[in-house]
């Protein structure tokens, strides 16, 4: 299929195939569409989203699979075509940003224009740095500005080549909050006139909902899902996924009935007599699965509900309270451990204690079912 | 003071340096780069002058460029003359002794360039030319000073290898070192101190600039962000 001859090209897609072995073992091997716009790459320490993005950009060689930008070939193993990086046309934001320590900003910013008329420099120049509102440090060298405007600077360099892609590799973790939502603005903004697919590298699932018009989790070089955020982390069928997107609560479950025709089912958790009502997965009594909760999802009453429409109703001792920010962390045994994130207020007018018996409430949807990792076997049983 | 002796040396050690700055760049650069799995072969060899007697490195020389040597044969030939006991006999020969004092300083500068850097040079459209003189060079320039520098200042204060290669022939081959050397030989030990504190003085104020130069480099620039 031709492109269409209006479409401009960098309103094009990423598509990538990769497969690369390492000698350690660990082996990539993911593909995976990126429209224009965001895309968020999620996954944990080691699950090879640098790598990724390595072989994308061509820093690192796949050994087998395909790249291209729309109906540009980057990389195709089968046709033996692998463009060099210098040709790529590819913007990447590093990790540690990789600005020149020894270049002003100006330079920085204007490294990749070389070989375009000055006055060509000089329009692109003036124009990217006031896109992403560093024009005033035109002249200093990156060791003497701050870290937010680091990564302004950072962007503007690698945005003023006119990419007909960017990569992105965790770029804004070390930032606040708002400087960072600042930042993204700015690089939106930016966005709207190019058009072009931005894959943005986080372990933080708050950055994925910010962010995300789609979603790939990533776990130890291999796919796990990937749609929009609500799809991938609200109902996270997968155990990864379920700890990155901030389930405090994931338990070892064994199914012991099932309800067929109401859509539920029952699950034991752990070694413990507690049975939870959950949504229908497997028909299939005795299966071994997990059962995911956020602390956020969980009720606490001080006498047992009534006429209540949640399905789990289950009283428990109040283990512990801590106080973080302004979330106080309840730890309540109920045969198994849970973690319930209450408000400071909600803990004053319940009168809450250590050492109190409480009921807890969880919706049968709360419960979500997720297929154990496993490699994190061990760690999850720690709970 | 003797002069011949005193000129012959700095033209000698400015030669090789110069030399050395030619070669030993992209030299160091492919010792650090290369992915080579030989590679190591290549270092010892380089290496290899730090360790070895000058004597013998001076023998080998002497025997490689020789009448009885094809090289030598061919330089002679060439040249008219052959190599042994000339100035450019001596060059040869301190090119060879002082390489890993070029080459060894520039490769550790090189490979301190945080590798991201280069790799944002390559993303940003520049080849391995351009990323090497607008990258690695600048922020390596300490080593390659201190390379430049050391080699100098090696080649200088030389004495077992320009003495088997070159001999002792005054105005031709007969650097400061030899000149000492002689001097003693003569019981003329007034003489011997003056050059023997030239060539302690010179050495002394190189080494200080260069470490001088190499610390401010560092304080300007921390390693990491």
């Amino acid at each position: 299929m031709a492109p269409a001859p209006v479409t401009p090209a960098r309103s094009a897609g990423l598509d990538a195939r990769i497969r690369k072995r390492f000698a350690g073992g660990f082996a990539l091997e993911a593909a995976f569409h990126a429209d224009p716009g965001f895309t968020i790459l999620f996954g944990p320490s080691g699950s090879g989203k640098t790598t990724l993005l390595e072989c994308i950009a061509g820093l690192a060689t796949p050994d087998a699979g395909r790249v291209a930008i729309g109906p540009r070939v980057l990389f195709d193993s089968d046709r033996k075509i692998s463009v060099p990086v210098p040709a790529r046309s590819i913007g990447y934001l590093f990790q540690g940003l990789a600005l020149f320590p020894h270049l002003t900003v100006e330079a920085n910013v204007t490294y990749g224009l070389a070989g375009k008329p000055a006055e060509v420099r000089r329009a692109r120049l003036k124009e990217i740095l006031e896109s992403f509102r560093v024009a005033h440090l035109g002249a200093r060298k990156p060791g003497a500005i701050s870290g937010g405007e680091r990564q302004r600077v950072a962007l503007a360099r690698s945005l003023v080549t006119d990419p007909l892609l960017l990569l992105l590799d965790e770029p804004l973790s070390a930032l606040d909050a708002i400087v960072k939502s600042k930042i993204i603005d700015d690089l939106r903004a930016w966005n709207t006139s190019r058009n072009i697919p931005i894959i943005y590298v986080t372990h933080s699932p708050e950055e994925a909902y910010a962010l995300g018009e789609r979603i790939i989790v990533l776990e130890s070089g291999a796919i796990l899902a990937q749609g929009s955020p609500q799809q991938v982390l609200e109902a996270p069928r997968h155990e990864t996924v379920a700890q990155l997107a901030g389930f405090e609560n994931i338990f070892d479950a064994t199914v012991t009935a099932v309800r067929e025709e109401q859509g539920t089912m029952r699950c034991r958790l752990g070694s413990s007599a507690l049975e939870l009502e959950v949504p229908l997965l497997r028909t299939e009594a005795g299966w071994a699965t997990r059962v995911a909760i956020r602390a956020g999802d969980i009720l606490v009453a001080t006498a047992r509900p009534e006429g209540i429409s949640a399905r789990n109703t289950f009283p428990g001792r109040l283990v512990s309270l801590e106080r973080r920010g302004v979330t106080v962390i309840a730890t309540v045994d109920s045969g198994v451990s849970f973690e319930v994130h209450l408000t400071p207020s909600a803990v004053e007018a319940l009168g809450l204690g250590p050492g109190q018996q409480i009921w807890l409430v969880i919706k049968t949807y709360s419960c979500h079912l997720v297929t154990p990792a496993q490699k994190m076997t061990g760690l999850v049983d720690a709970r | 003071m003797n002069w011949p002796a005193i000129t012959l040396s700095a033209r000698l050690a400015f030669t090789v340096c110069a030399l050395l700055l030619v070669l030993g760049l992209p030299l160091a650069y492919w010792v650090t780069f290369s992915r080579w799995r030989w590679k190591f072969l290549v270092e010892a060899v380089v290496a290899l002058p730090l360790v070895l007697p000058p004597t013998v490195l001076g023998f080998y020389v002497l025997v490689a460029i020789g009448p009885r040597s094809p090289f030598g044969r061919w330089y002679a030939s060439w040249s008219g003359h052959g190599l042994p006991f000339t100035f450019e006999g001596l060059v040869l020969a301190s090119l060879l002794y002082s390489l890993p004092f070029a080459v060894q300083p520039m490769a550790a500068a090189f490979a301190l360039v945080d590798p991201s850097l280069i790799h944002a040079s390559q993303i940003l459209g520049a080849s391995r030319w351009r990323t090497f003189l607008r990258v690695i060079l600048p922020l390596a320039s300490g080593g390659v000073v201190t390379g430049g520098v050391l080699s100098f200042a090696h080649t200088l204060g030389e004495f077992g290898v320009v003495l088997m290669v070159g001999g002792n022939i005054p105005g031709v081959t007969q650097t400061i070192s030899i000149a000492v050397y002689d001097q003693v030989q003569d019981l003329d030990f007034t003489a011997a101190h003056h050059t023997a504190l030239l060539l302690l003085a010179f050495s002394f104020v190189t080494l200080s600039i260069t470490y001088a130069l190499n610390r401010r480099i560092w304080a300007v620039w921390p390693l990491h962000q």
